[in-house]
């Protein structure tokens, strides 16, 4: 009897804990499907209202804006990781003078508060004629990808055991071949857990992108979403904005769920020992 | 095919030494076994050989040239590892080309080794499977595979069969010796395991702290142990130290007081003083009576077991020090009992107080006296 | 053929993982520490595009200005009371949740799925999502109060002075502590089954397992956990921007240094606050470290 209570009181607690973690997301998507006065009605299940999503994709920036946020964290995602396998493998792999300084300095990059760079990056953007563009964005947003990827990387190259390179040493392989014939594709898995993680912060990131930019067509999501406002003052563009946060999570959600192990411990390799 | 000469062979972590100037010679053709505790060294060696460690002095030949700046790949050697250390992302067949392809060996060249290797090992079904697909067995068959096509001048070995369950160990060793024999290459075997040395082996390298303690075949150092460390390492259960004190060296003959006992052995040696410190030695399995001269020790009975073909007891000296003995068959006493063990003097070993064999290299009979003892009866 | 190579290629060891690291150090230099002196060197400098003026090198001139910046301070106020509100609530609930998940193996992965779904979705979105969830007038959270006779009209959540502050630590709390559960959950299964068992054969209860097995094992994965949090709470910025778009309120450090920087265009001030952000951040992270004693990297 103890016991089934106890299951009994344990499954009703998950079940509050799933109803308030996903319940915002599905007034979202209840409210995406509303316009005009059955916005403002609290109506769980409404009738199914496409207006909003024909509004929103019909107005071009919104898709232009998505395009800009892939390309943005497509081009992030493969510098990073190209860079992040030849930085891993001399920080996991290789004995030498300066290892640990190199690394408390990657740590502490990972810690950098972006807004601190703000007016000395601007300066270097400006400089590099960045400005106003989305190359402004691939290149500031190394700030944050580069380190991780370098961090979570290293950590799982340590986990490739050391008789295996001695043995590609002794079939006669160059380090750059180690790294790409025998590294590479030992690390797929790492790097599409790396590599979704890195795509994901880029996609998000809002900071950056609202001060790097300017006009509406090289905005990216974050920021367009920020932005959308109402014809007037009084106009709630709620419906439109729930619309418009639909299209941009859906995707995210969905590859977040079919890569769920892989985020874990991507998530967890730079944390967990 | 090639010998292979270590002269001097340093190696230094940082201030740690972990090899203190190794002299070897192995011959062409020869099995060379490294056997020590873990820690002793052993490991760095053979990584030193292969060129995977650099070494901090010293010089390895290969072939009469030095090699001791030549990278692992051009050093014309073959290493199959612990782990096997197969790239699990390619299939059997490229694992045993993918050094060929960097040594620039034409493709069907490359192709003809691989198939000839695979019919030697049996692995011809399984070309085409990545190693996860495999038993434990093939892929180290798959690791052995991978040196053989290199057509090494010397095979190096590095714990090749502790991944593998006991009665496949005893399958591979076998193979292994078979593998030897139908090559004639030079072969370098790292194992802890002494079975494996000494069914393996054409000469035995004990090491211990980095330092050689002593080469020869596996019956030199069953049978005539060089000090403490090799006589304490080789043999299993090990060999029994029993302390013991000089009381006198009169007429060939020295006297011992060992747990508050005498005994008197035939001795030819350097001259020793009494009251010196000496250790006795004698295998567990040399107490065996005889009719010639021999060494009676008594001592009570503190444990027995039975293994079936064999019996083991663990006397009590009146001192306190423990011996054990071990009988052929079952032996029918209990705890508490008095017992004398009884072992020839031809199978005492004796070593000075710097842990050194005092009775030098045993003669001929003493290789054979306790096989003949058994035929007698 | 096996001819001795000349020593040079300890030469070449020595230099190849610096030409390996080489373009990320690069790339890196070029956005952190780059940009970091400019920032300091600007935070010495009148430099405000403003009055048209030529930059001119004031010394600490901005930083005593600061000092005596009351909106400043209030920012400090704010980020440091939601980050040490947000941090704990979130800490608290990450292992509640965290122990709760773990208790049964049954639905464990839907759980952890379920998790997941805050944790990915931006963070402009979810303070769009609340922002209509806590609307005065329309929003579902005040319909419900009313309903259920909590309330009787209407509350301004995300504009309110005592409320604007809690609706972002709810928020915040409601969005990342599915990260601080994920990161528990992993550290709770390198914890040894049988230790438990081990602790339950000794007879102690359950509060005695979490306290003297669960709680110590856990501890080196929950301190990075925390620390990790811990920054990302201090240099906040999107949620309160777009929740409470940048009331005194609720600004944050951040906040406050970009107003500063885009909005009065005023660099050289906006610099010294960046530089302030910066030490304290580095401050936090420093004292962290010290206490909790934990190792991020492994020799």
């Amino acid at each position: 009897m103890k016991r089934l209570a106890k299951t009994v009181a344990l499954t009703l607690l998950k079940i509050v804990v799933v109803f308030y973690t996903i319940f915002p997301f599905y007034w979202a998507i209840v409210s995406s499907f509303k316009s005009g006065a059955a916005l403002f009605s609290v109506d769980f299940f409404p009738a199914i209202d496409l207006t909003n999503y024909r509004d929103l994709l019909t107005n071009g920036n919104f898709l232009r804006n998505i395009l800009n946020s892939a390309i943005v964290a497509v081009s992030v995602v493969t510098l990073s990781l190209i860079f992040a396998i030849t930085s891993a493998y001399a920080l996991g792999k290789m004995k030498f003078r300066g290892r640990g300084i190199v690394l408390a300095g990657i740590l502490g990059a990972s810690m950098f508060p972006q807004i601190v760079v703000l007016s000395g990056l601007f300066g270097t953007i400006r400089w590099l004629g960045l400005y106003n563009s989305l190359g402004s964005l691939v290149l500031s947003y190394m700030i944050f990808s580069l380190p991780f990827t370098v961090w979570v990387m290293t950590s799982f190259i340590r986990q490739i055991p050391a008789e295996l390179e001695d043995a590609a040493r002794m079939d006669g392989c160059s380090t750059w071949a180690m790294i790409w014939q025998i590294y590479f594709p030992l690390l797929a898995p790492a790097l599409a857990s790396t590599g979704l993680l890195a795509f994901i912060a880029s996609w998000n990131e809002f900071l950056f992108a609202l001060t790097f930019t300017l006009s509406d067509t090289v905005r990216t999501v974050p920021v367009g979403l920020a932005l959308i406002s109402g014809s007037s003052r009084f106009e709630l563009p709620f419906g439109t904005i729930m619309a418009a946060s639909v299209i941009v999570t859906v995707p995210l959600i969905l590859l977040v769920l079919i890569f769920q192990r892989r985020i874990v411990s991507g998530l967890t390799a730079g944390a967990v020992k | 095919m090639a010998d292979l000469s270590l002269s001097n062979v340093r190696k230094a972590f940082g201030a740690f030494n972990v090899l203190h100037g190794i002299d070897l010679k192995i011959e062409d053709g020869e099995f060379v076994v490294f056997v020590g505790p873990s820690g002793c060294g052993k490991s760095t060696l053979l990584r030193a050989i292969a060129g995977l460690e650099d070494i901090s002095g010293g010089d390895i030949r290969i072939g009469g040239e030095i090699v001791n700046h030549v990278p692992p790949a051009e050093r014309q050697i073959a290493m199959v590892f612990q782990s096997y250390a197969l790239y699990p992302h390619m299939d059997v067949y490229t694992n045993m080309a993918f050094g060929l392809k960097f040594a620039k060996i034409p493709k069907d060249e490359i192709d003809r080794r691989v198939r000839k290797a695979a019919s030697i090992l049996k692995l011809d079904a399984v070309l085409d499977r990545k190693p996860g697909a495999l038993s434990g067995g093939q892929r180290q068959r798959v690791a052995i595979g991978r040196a053989i096509v290199r057509q090494p001048k010397v095979f190096l070995f590095d714990e090749p069969l502790s991944n593998l369950d006991a009665a496949l160990r005893v399958n591979t060793r076998i193979e292994i010796a078979k593998l030897h024999r139908e090559l004639g290459a030079t072969m370098i075997y790292v194992t802890h395991d002494q079975v494996e040395a000494m069914t393996l082996a054409d000469k035995i390298v004990v090491l211990n702290a980095g330092r050689i303690e002593q080469v020869g075949t596996p019956l030199d150092l069953y049978h005539a142990p060089a000090n403490l460390f090799v006589a304490g390492f080789i043999g299993s259960p090990a060999m029994n130290l029993m302390e013991a004190r000089v009381i006198a060296l009169e007429n060939g003959h020295l006297k011992l007081s060992v747990g508050e006992q005498h005994i008197s052995l035939p001795y030819s040696g350097a001259p020793v003083a009494p009251g010196a410190t000496v250790t006795v030695g004698i295998r567990p399995e040399h107490w065996i009576p005889g009719d010639g001269p021999s060494v009676k020790i008594e001592g009570t009975v503190d444990l027995v077991e039975h293994l079936g073909e064999t019996s083991i007891v663990y006397l009590r000296l009146a001192d306190g020090q423990m011996i054990t003995v071990r009988y052929p068959g079952d032996i029918f006493c209990t705890a508490g009992d008095r017992f004398v063990a009884d072992a020839p003097a031809a199978a005492v070993h004796l070593f000075d107080a710097a842990g050194q064999a005092m009775l030098g290299r045993r003669s001929g009979p003493a290789y054979g006296i306790l096989g003949q003892e058994f035929r007698a009866r | 053929m096996m001819a001795e190579t000349a020593p040079q290629s300890s030469w070449v060891k020595r230099i190849e993982p610096w030409l390996l690291l080489a373009p990320m150090l690069i790339v890196l230099a070029t956005v952190t520490a780059w940009p970091l002196a400019r920032t300091a060197y600007l935070s010495f400098m009148h430099a405000s595009l403003d009055d048209g003026d030529l930059p001119r090198f004031i010394g600490f001139g901005n930083y005593l200005a600061l000092m005596k910046d009351g909106d400043w301070w209030h920012a400090v106020r704010n980020t440091a009371f939601f980050a040490v509100i947000s941090v704990t609530l979130e800490t608290l609930a990450g292992v509640a949740i965290a122990l709760l998940i773990d208790s049964q193996i049954k639905g464990r992965g839907a759980l952890r799925a379920v998790m997941l779904i805050p944790w990915a979705i931006p963070t402009v979105v979810s303070a769009q999502m609340w922002q209509w969830m806590l609307h005065d007038q329309y929003g579902v959270v005040n319909a419900l109060l009313i309903k259920l006779g909590f309330i009787s009209h209407g509350i301004a959540w995300t504009a309110g002075a005592g409320t604007a502050m809690a609706a972002i630590i709810a928020v915040d709390v409601w969005q990342t502590t599915p990260f601080m559960v994920l990161l528990i959950l992993a550290g709770l299964q390198i914890i040894p089954r049988d230790l438990y068992e081990a602790a339950k054969v000794d007879g102690a209860p359950g509060w005695a397992q979490f306290f003297y097995i669960t709680l110590p094992l856990l501890w080196p994965t929950l301190a990075v956990a925390i620390l990790f949090r811990l920054l990302d709470a201090v240099r906040m910025f999107d949620l309160a921007y777009v929740l409470s778009s940048k009331s005194r309120e609720t600004a944050t450090i951040s906040i406050y240094a970009r107003q500063q920087l885009v909005d009065f265009q005023d660099v050289g001030y906006g610099s010294a606050v960046a530089m302030l952000v910066f030490l304290m951040i580095s401050l936090v992270a420093a004292v962290y470290i010290q206490v909790t004693k934990i190792r991020l990297i492994s020799e």
